[in-house]
């Protein structure tokens, strides 16, 4: 439900799994989704939800004993042509060129991802040198711009200090610049705020918006803080152990939740605006470990719309339910047999 | 403790007078003193019995070294930690170390981390049961009844004792946590950041489980907290810390609809609203929070104020209580009408 916005980023049944001694981890399994040129996507899921792993697939760096199994991840390119990053190596020109090119990257913690031995300028150089034919001193005077761009006060001073110099609200703006340096059409933004305060998260939040209106470029949020979703995403993806389980726009998710996770989740949560001390509907047990996936739909031991002999055996298929919407769940599902939606 | 909130006649379990915790920099090979951080800066605040009061700032503003002072886990540099005992009220932060250990029965704490507060080679049994060992209460199969019976108390299977933290997850760990803390049958809890490194769906049953226990044992609770959403569901009262000092305290509902500090009001419309219908106007402070090594003169809060005027930055405010239990440290809080968190939702809230 975005409007015309055209497609940037389509993400079709990607499924991730990290094959490890003790046993193999389906951390994505079976995402679908699209990123519109210009809006922002949030994806909100607890842990182990698969919601940094799809980042990390999108973006080719999957470690070790991790891998892409199947799916397609189709990038529009500025030259209108698509291309599939599951079918590039992930080490491989045109791959380099996508990472940190067409798509930026911001990580949660700032600290541990700006090299301590190198000043934030160095970082930003370089990458700016990777990815466009300029001179070094243009690449500073780049960096100044983009330093500057993100509200970094001082930026020709600011440009040779190292990250531990910084506060951690510089730091992460001096990491949002590093991502922006190189002008990428999709932001991917990992718990971008997570660390911070909140008053410095809303300055963070203010920052990526103001970005955003400038250089029309496409955000995707990857959070767990359903109040930064609300402030900031134009559709949201709701990933439970691996798994989408519902996407629409954010007023229908905030509103009208469909499926039985989304709405628990919802109701779960202390609100600023809601009653003190009265006791919070809770979602039964935790997460489960992801060895111990539980078979059918993966909520199935926490809900309390559970439908025995289905949920527990079946795996149930996103369906469109209007609107441009897309539900997990067997409530919205018509029988085996029956009807298509 | 039936939940009477009614009843005025509470009695005073805790109250803080004038505290200061102050860290020493140190340079040079003679290690001398070029300077202080000055983490809690005058900080005075009181706890009924039966009561939870929230303590919320952000990172740095010094509410752990306000818990941790308390608790005299480390030594303040001045003030007053006055704790009820036996109808008189005995100074914690002065006593002599020797007789520590029976006021500690009294105050308990439920870390934030529940990966690392708990020692992965004991037991459940081991570390539920360890406050009980350390004061010499029963035999050790009573102490192994009372291990059960916390427990029970705090949601878990007695079954499980024999085994170790990692076989649990976060909640669980949590919960473990909270056994251990009641253990000594403690009348104070000092819970820092109890829920914040949980999931959202597990905080919630971390969250019940507090008030649910608060209820039945009369414990009385300072919880110590960043999120106020979080800080809003579990207290009754609020203090509001930026840089060593309590800028504001009132009663839950009365700070949150009208706060009368200029910071509150920031900090409440920093939070993300989880509805995209109250995307509103935020104040998006300019700055930093200061440093404590290096205050600024005045009211800490001026270099960021919308409302600082030229008294802000010549002259320390004081704190005043401006409404009654509503104490305000600002030198234009009777002037100003600030915004507040206006609608208020019920619990389930629906479409």
């Amino acid at each position: 439900m975005s409007g015309d916005a055209k497609t940037l980023l389509s993400v079709r049944n990607l499924r991730t799994c990290f094959y490890q001694d003790e046993g193999t981890t389906k951390a994505v399994d079976g995402a679908s989704f699209d990123v519109h040129e210009g809006k922002t996507l949030g994806i909100v899921g607890e842990s182990g939800c698969g919601k940094s792993v799809t980042a990390q697939s999108i973006l080719r760096i999957v470690e070790a004993p991790g891998r892409i199994v199947d799916g397609e991840i189709l990038l529009t390119r500025p030259d209108g042509g698509v291309t599939d990053l599951v079918q590039q190596k992930p080490d491989g020109r045109e791959m380099r060129a996508i990472r940190g090119g067409d798509i930026g990257l911001i990580f949660q913690e700032p600290m541990t991802s700006f090299s301590p031995v190198h000043t934030v300028g160095e970082q930003i150089i370089e990458a700016v040198l990777l990815h466009s034919k300029v001179s070094r001193k243009e690449a500073r005077l780049r960096g100044i711009e983009v330093l500057k761009s993100v509200g970094i006060p001082k930026p020709e001073r600011r440009i040779d200090e190292y990250s531990f110099e910084l506060s951690g609200g510089l730091r992460q703006r001096a990491m949002i610049a590093a991502a922006l340096s190189c002008n990428p059409r999709l932001l991917i933004a990992d718990e971008p705020t997570t660390a911070l305060d909140v008053t410095t998260q809303a300055q963070i939040l203010d920052l990526l918006r103001t970005i955003q209106r400038e250089r029309g470029m496409a955000i995707m949020l990857i959070t767990h803080n359903l109040g930064v979703v609300a402030e900031m995403a134009d559709d949201v993806v709701v990933m439970y152990l691996g798994r989408v389980v519902e996407q629409g726009d954010v007023d229908a998710i905030f509103h009208d939740p469909k499926h039985p996770y989304t709405k628990a989740l919802l109701q779960s949560i202390p609100s600023i605006d809601s009653k003190p001390r009265i006791r919070l509907p809770t979602i039964q047990g935790s997460i489960p470990h992801p060895f111990n996936r539980p078979p059918g739909c993966p909520f199935h031991p926490r809900c309390t719309a559970f439908i025995a002999g289905r949920c527990d055996k079946e795996e149930p298929q996103l369906v469109p339910v209007g609107d441009g919407r897309q539900v997990s769940c067997f409530l919205y599902a018509p029988a085996a047999a029956g009807t298509a939606p | 403790m039936t939940g009477d909130h009614a009843a005025a006649t509470r009695t005073r379990l805790l109250e803080v007078k004038g505290l200061k915790k102050y860290f020493p920099i140190r340079r040079g090979l003679l290690q001398k003193v070029v300077g202080q951080v000055k983490a809690v800066d005058d900080v005075t605040f009181f706890l009924n019995q039966g009561e939870t009061l929230s303590l919320v700032g952000e990172s740095g503003c010094g509410k752990t070294t306000t818990s941790r002072c308390i608790l005299r886990a480390i030594d303040p540099t001045a003030g007053q930690v006055l704790l009820e005992d036996g109808g008189k009220m005995i100074d914690v932060a002065t006593i002599p170390a020797g007789e520590l250990r029976s006021l500690r029965r009294q105050m308990q704490m439920i870390f934030q981390d529940p990966f690392s507060s708990l020692n992965p080679r004991m037991t459940l049994l081991d570390i539920v049961g360890e406050p009980l060992l350390v004061h010499g209460v029963g035999s050790p199969q009573e102490r192994t009844d009372r291990v059960v019976e916390l427990l029970r108390l705090v949601g878990l299977r007695p079954e499980y004792m024999r085994r170790y933290p990692h076989a649990f997850s976060g909640g669980q760990r949590q919960r473990i946590g909270i056994a251990r803390a009641l253990a000594l049958n403690p009348r104070l809890i000092v819970a820092d950041e109890p829920v914040s490194a949980l999931d959202v769906s597990v905080q919630a049953q971390i969250l019940n489980l507090l008030l649910e226990l608060q209820e039945r044992l009369g414990l009385t609770v300072l919880f110590v907290a960043h999120d106020l959403s979080v800080v809003k569901h579990i207290s009754e009262r609020v203090a509001v810390m930026y840089v060593g000092r309590i800028v504001e305290t009132a009663p839950t509902e009365e700070l949150f609809a009208s706060p009368r500090h200029p910071y509150t009001e920031a900090l409440m419309s920093a939070v993300p609203k989880p509805d995209p219908r109250l995307r509103s106007e935020r104040i998006v402070l300019q700055g930093e929070v200061a440093d404590p090594a290096n205050t600024p003169p005045g009211c800490h809060f001026h270099p960021r104020c919308r409302y600082a005027q030229a008294v802000c930055s010549q002259k320390a405010p004081v704190q005043e209580e401006i409404a009654p239990n509503h104490f305000v440290r600002c030198h234009r809080a009777a002037e100003l009408s600030l915004r507040g968190v206006a609608r208020l939702r019920g619990p389930a809230s629906g479409p």
